[in-house]
This record gives structure tokens, sequence and C-alpha cells, in this order.
């Protein structure tokens, strides 16, 4: 189990560091290899009034010159002790992890997504308890009650809830069950948990209810087609011989098996998700992490881009990791391999 | 009073092609201490008969009628809830698979253990302690060590070993083997039909052993019943199954039979065509299709379905050919090819 453990880490370890080349890939190298000159990518950095001096000054500042290698150990070596930026107006300094460095708001990236990460954590946290509950609750009960009436109506409603578009059946709930009819707050009422964990939750409800909506009608069917699967296995036969009740043929023998692939999808889900719900965040006027990555995005501020993307990929990397460790809890023949 | 006893059990399913008739009509008793072996090819309802008996059948697809006493108590009428309390307790069942009939993610201990306590308001403690005891019974070295282990972790023999111990856990007084050897090593099969047999004489159970394989019967059990499409075809001690032999499909399932107690004289011989369609189950005699005596009877075989008779002390057959007939085709055809 240790040795099992210890690979898992390394493997996360050895992931992280291609996910990093990549992204810096992405935003350094591409850029170049598509024409753009050290020039052109200092420009987005200082912005287009500046004179060609000053661009070739903070295109040298910024180690635009130098070997492709030698600018990725620079800007690695910054994420592990930080590193400073000389822009010829002071040297600003970005203290470790640097993950960037915003030259528009005179920033350093990384306290900026330690500001917005608990709100992009509440919205996924509160969403994925509903999703949870409710796909496994009704994808259960759809499995046992296959081709009745409640089986259809559930189904359907899952496909139209995997159909639907966020930014639709969010705009949707806020227009009518907020400010139509007063049911649930507005967009941007977010309070802190530590602040008020009664208006915290209230002021989430909706978001987590929309977004819950999407991801249980995904996980009401995968739990149905994992139900009905396992629910004709031959040891739930042997559950039944045993004399067990139905509910602990069901729960302890045929859910238990079935959970496992959706325990999968689940921790990808979820990393995905705390590392920035762009379209949810947007529509619901949240300030986290996919909302920062939009402001980027509309800002050219390719620093905050850049790092939001980074968490994001090692939250991935980090979800990876914690589902092997959790399959080999759950699955015992996994730990043999 | 019988202890067993099966009295015209029709199980039929219906189906988008038709009703299939698993069982259509099957009566037979068991006494306690005495071991049934019900025989015959895939398809001709032995494992449905034991299922109806557990009660495993899922409810709403099976129809299932006839009556099935357990020691004076009638199965078939019962409600789910008083079945499922006999299940585990007074009838367990083992199956052919005993890697797929455990579950993949718990310790054999605890699958053991659960079936000890639905039945007994035991600790788990208790139910531990008791669990190692069962495992030591059915011959599994270094229990105490191996109740923790999980079933991919066994042999196969091993694995059949501890399905043994979980059914006798709660010291049932019928037990149902299907299958037990079938995904077996042919060197183990024999270690389990042993086990089998001195565990039954221990805790003197009704034991029903159902199998394909003649052979696998040969010693244990005390009476053999062949079923074909769903019925019995013949029915005697295991001695007359073999010493003497009555019905055509019995005699195609001896002759197909691989020995190794003397030299056969010709290969083993396959019974011609294939298992009958159960929706559309052949007029008269279900098997006369491929019997190769169902001319001798004057058209009965194709249009009348013969009655299971007894053909004196206990030995029953259904079957048109007259007893000279028969015993001639048996000493003339068979015997000597066997």
């Amino acid at each position: 189990m240790i040795a099992y453990i210890i690979r898992r880490l390394f493997a996360a370890v050895g992931t992280l560091f291609v996910v990093s080349v990549i992204t810096f890939g992405i935003f350094y190298l591409f850029p170049r290899l598509a024409g753009a000159t050290p020039e052109t990518l200092a420009t987005r950095y200082v912005g287009r009034s500046a004179t060609p001096e000053t661009v070739k000054a903070v295109a040298n500042a910024l180690g635009f010159y130098d070997p492709v290698t030698v600018q990725y150990w620079h800007w690695a070596k910054g994420i592990v002790v930080g590193s400073d930026f000389n822009l010829g107006t002071g040297v600003e300094h970005c203290p470790a992890p640097c993950l960037g460095y915003s030259f528009i708001s005179r920033t350093p990236v990384w306290p900026d997504l330690l500001d917005r990460f608990p709100v992009t954590f509440s919205l996924a946290i509160g969403a994925a308890v509903l999703w949870l509950v409710g796909g496994l609750a009704v994808g259960v009960l759809s499995a046992l009650r296959r081709g009745t009436f409640f089986d259809r109506a559930a189904m359907t409603l899952a496909l139209a809830g995997v159909s639907m578009p966020i930014f639709w059946t969010g705009l949707m709930a806020l227009s009518f069950l907020s400010y139509r009819w007063g049911i649930f707050p507005g967009g941007g009422s977010y309070v802190p948990f530590t602040q008020n964990p009664a208006r915290w939750a209230y002021a989430l409800l909706l978001p987590w209810i929309t977004l819950a909506f999407l991801f249980s009608a995904q996980y009401a069917r995968l739990t149905r087609a994992g139900m009905l699967e396992t629910m004709n296995e031959d040891y739930i036969r042997t559950a039944r011989a045993k004399g067990l009740v139905e509910r602990d043929v069901v729960v302890k023998h045929g859910l238990r098996a079935a959970l496992t692939p959706i325990l999968t999808i689940f921790g990808l889900d979820f990393g995905l998700l705390i590392g920035g719900a762009v379209l949810t965040e947007n529509v619901f006027s949240l300030n986290g992490l996919g909302k920062y990555a939009v402001i980027g995005i509309s800002d050219q501020d390719m620093p905050k881009i850049m790092g939001v993307t980074l968490l994001a990929a090692g939250f991935i990397v980090l979800s990876n990791l914690v589902v092997d460790l959790l399959y080999a809890a759950v699955d015992p023949r996994v730990r043999l391999q | 009073m019988t202890f067993l006893e099966v009295k015209d059990l029709r199980v039929h399913f219906p189906t988008d092609d038709g009703l299939v008739k698993s069982v259509d009509g099957l009566s037979f008793s068991l006494e306690r201490g005495k071991t049934l072996g019900i025989v015959g090819e895939s398809g001709s309802g032995k494992s449905v008969t034991s299922l109806s008996i557990m009660g495993l059948h899922k409810v709403g697809t099976a129809r299932i009628s006839g009556e099935i006493y357990l020691d004076g108590e009638e199965l078939v009428s019962a409600s789910p809830a008083e079945v499922r309390a006999l299940r585990g307790k007074r009838m367990a069942m083992i199956f052919q698979d005993p890697l797929s009939a455990m579950h993949p993610y718990y310790t054999v201990g605890n699958q053991i253990i659960e079936a000890y306590r639905v039945h007994n308001h035991v600790s788990k403690q208790v139910a531990r302690k008791h669990a190692i005891e069962m495992l030591d019974r059915v011959g599994i070295p270094q229990p105490e060590k191996r109740v923790d282990a999980y079933p991919h972790q066994f042999s196969g023999g091993m694995r059949q070993r501890a399905m043994i111990a979980m059914a006798l856990s709660c010291d049932p007084d019928l037990l149902i083997a299907d299958e037990p050897t079938t995904a077996l090593d042919v060197t183990v099969q024999a270690q389990i039909l042993d086990l089998i047999r001195d565990l039954q004489r221990e805790f003197n159970s009704a034991v029903i052993i159902i199998t394909h394989d003649l052979g696998v019967v040969a010693e244990l059990a005390d009476d053999i019943q062949v079923m074909y499409a769903g019925r019995a075809v013949e029915y005697s001690s295991a001695e007359d199954i073999f010493d003497r032999p009555q019905h055509p499909y019995t005699w195609g399932l001896l002759g197909s039979m691989p020995r190794i107690d003397q030299e056969r004289l010709e290969r083993l011989i396959p019974i011609k065509g294939t298992p009958p369609s159960l929706i559309n189950v052949p007029s008269g005699c279900a098997f006369h299709p491929r019997c190769n005596y169902a001319r001798m009877n004057e058209g009965a075989s194709e249009t009348e379905r013969p009655e299971l008779l007894d053909t004196g002390d206990g030995h029953m057959v259904a079957c048109h050919l007259t007893p000279a007939k028969r015993q001639h085709a048996w000493e003339t055809d068979i015997k000597p090819k066997l």
C-alpha cells in the first residue's frame, strides 16, 4: 500500500512538471513559433502606448531575449523561490510561489488567487454535495424501478439537465427565482463562510442548485447504468441467498460496487471545478477563480490567465492523485497491481 | 413427514418471444441426511428449480406455481419476507463460480460474518470467531489470518471452501450446490465434493447437488433425478442410474461421459441434436426428436407426454418404451459400448 502511494506521488510530481512545461509553452513558446517577436510579447505587458525603447527595455527585463530553456528556468524558479521584476521604474518583488506578476494591476497573481479560491471552493463543495446526493438517489431509484414512470421521467429530466447549458439555466433561475419572485438573493451577494455561515449558504444556494442540476443529471445516468450492471452480478444473488433484506442488498452490495467508477469521475469533476467554474461564476457574479480568468482574458493580462491555468491544472493533478488513493481504499484489488 | 417436498412445480418466464417453460411439472422429495443429484443439460431447468426453492427469482419475472414444502412450511405462496427469513438460515446455496459469487470489495471474513449476523443477534467479535471456526472447518489453513483476506487473494478451491463456510454458517437444514465444482480445477473438484459429503454427515443436512456431469454425483448422491426440458425423465437411487438406467436420455448422458475406471471400447458418443426450445417444447416426449428409440412406440412419443412411472422399487422413468424393449436396448445397444 505504501509503495503504491509513493508510486502515485512520483507520478503526480512528474505530471505537474509536464503540466508546467505545457503551460509555459502555451504562453511563451507558441506565440514565438507563431511569429511574435520579443517586442510584441513585451507590448502585452506594458500596453500599446509605450515607446519602442520602453518595450525593448521591458522585453529585456522579462528575459524575452534569452533562450527558451533559460526563460523556463527563471519562471519555474520563481514558483519555488519567488522572483524580482525590474521594469525600469523600480524592482517589483513577487514572493514565492510566484505564479506570475500582473504588470497591469502591478500585483503578484498568487495573493489574488488565494483571495478568490474560497469563493470557487464554496461554490464547488456545496454543488458537489447536492449533485452527489441527488444524482445517486435518483440513479439508484431509477435502476431499481427500471421502465416505470419514475425511471422515464427522471431520465428525461436528466437528459434535459445534461443538454441545457449553465448560462441558460443559470440566467433563467436568476431571472425568475431571484429577480421576479425574490425567493433567492441576486448575484453578487456572496458572504464568506467565516463571516456568516447562514448568509453564505443562502447566497450560494441558487448557484449550487443550478450547477448541481447540470452535474446530478450526468451522475443519475451514470449511477443508473452502474446499478443496472452490478445488480445483475452473481454476488448480488449470493447476498440475497444469505437472507439479507433488500435494502442491504442494494446499498451494501449493489451501490458499493457501482460507486467505484463514479468516484473517479467525481474526483475529476471536482478538481476541474475548483480550478474555476467560469460560466457559473460569471452568471452569478461570484468573484472566484473562473471570473478572475475571464477578467484576465478581457484585459489581455497574460500572467493572470497563466496563473489560473497553472493552478487549475495543479488541482486536476491533485484530484487525480486523491482519486487513485481512494480507489485503492475502495477496491482492494487495486493494491496488488 | 418428508423434509423437502416439491409438488408439480412450474416456473414459466413470459418473454417477448413467448412463454419460456423452464420447469413444467416437477415433483420430488428429499429427507434430512440425504443427497439428491439433479442432472441435466443446460436449460433443463435444474438451476431454475433450485432458485425457486430458495425464492431467488425476481418478483414479476417468473410465474411460479405448484408447492414447495420445507419442513412443512409452504414456500411458493409464502410472502417474500417469510422466505427471506428462511434463506441462509434453514436453506443455503453455493454457486458455480465462487469468484463472481463473492463480493470483491469485502473480506471473506466480513462476508461470512454478515451471513451469520443476518440470522443471529450476536456481536461482531462473536461472529468473527464463528467465521474463523467455519473457515477452519472447511479446511482453510491459518483461518485467523485468512479471515481478513479478500476473495481474489484465495485460490479457486479455497474460494469455494469459503463459499461453503458462508453457506453453512447458520447451520442450514438444506444445502443446494449449483454446479459447485464446474469452475474448479479437476484436482480440486474431488476435494470439494469430499468436503460437502463430510459436512453433510456432520450437520445431517439435506443436500441437492445440481450438475450436468453424472460423474460428480456418482459417489455423492443417494438419489439422482435426470431432468430434460423442465421435467424429470428418470428418478432412482444413484446405483440404479448407473447399473440399469431406463431412459434413452440417461443412456445418452452415460455414453457421453468419459470414464477412467475402465477402458472405453468406442469413442465418447455425443447425444445428437441440441437441447429443445423451452418456448416450443417438442410435442409428446420432449426428447423424441433426439431419441433413437422413439420410432419403436407407434407414434406415441410424438403425441403423448409420458408420465413418470414407477418401474418397481422406486425407480421411476418417463418413457413410452415397454420394459422389455428398454431392457433389450440397454443390454444390446448401450451397455456394451460404455
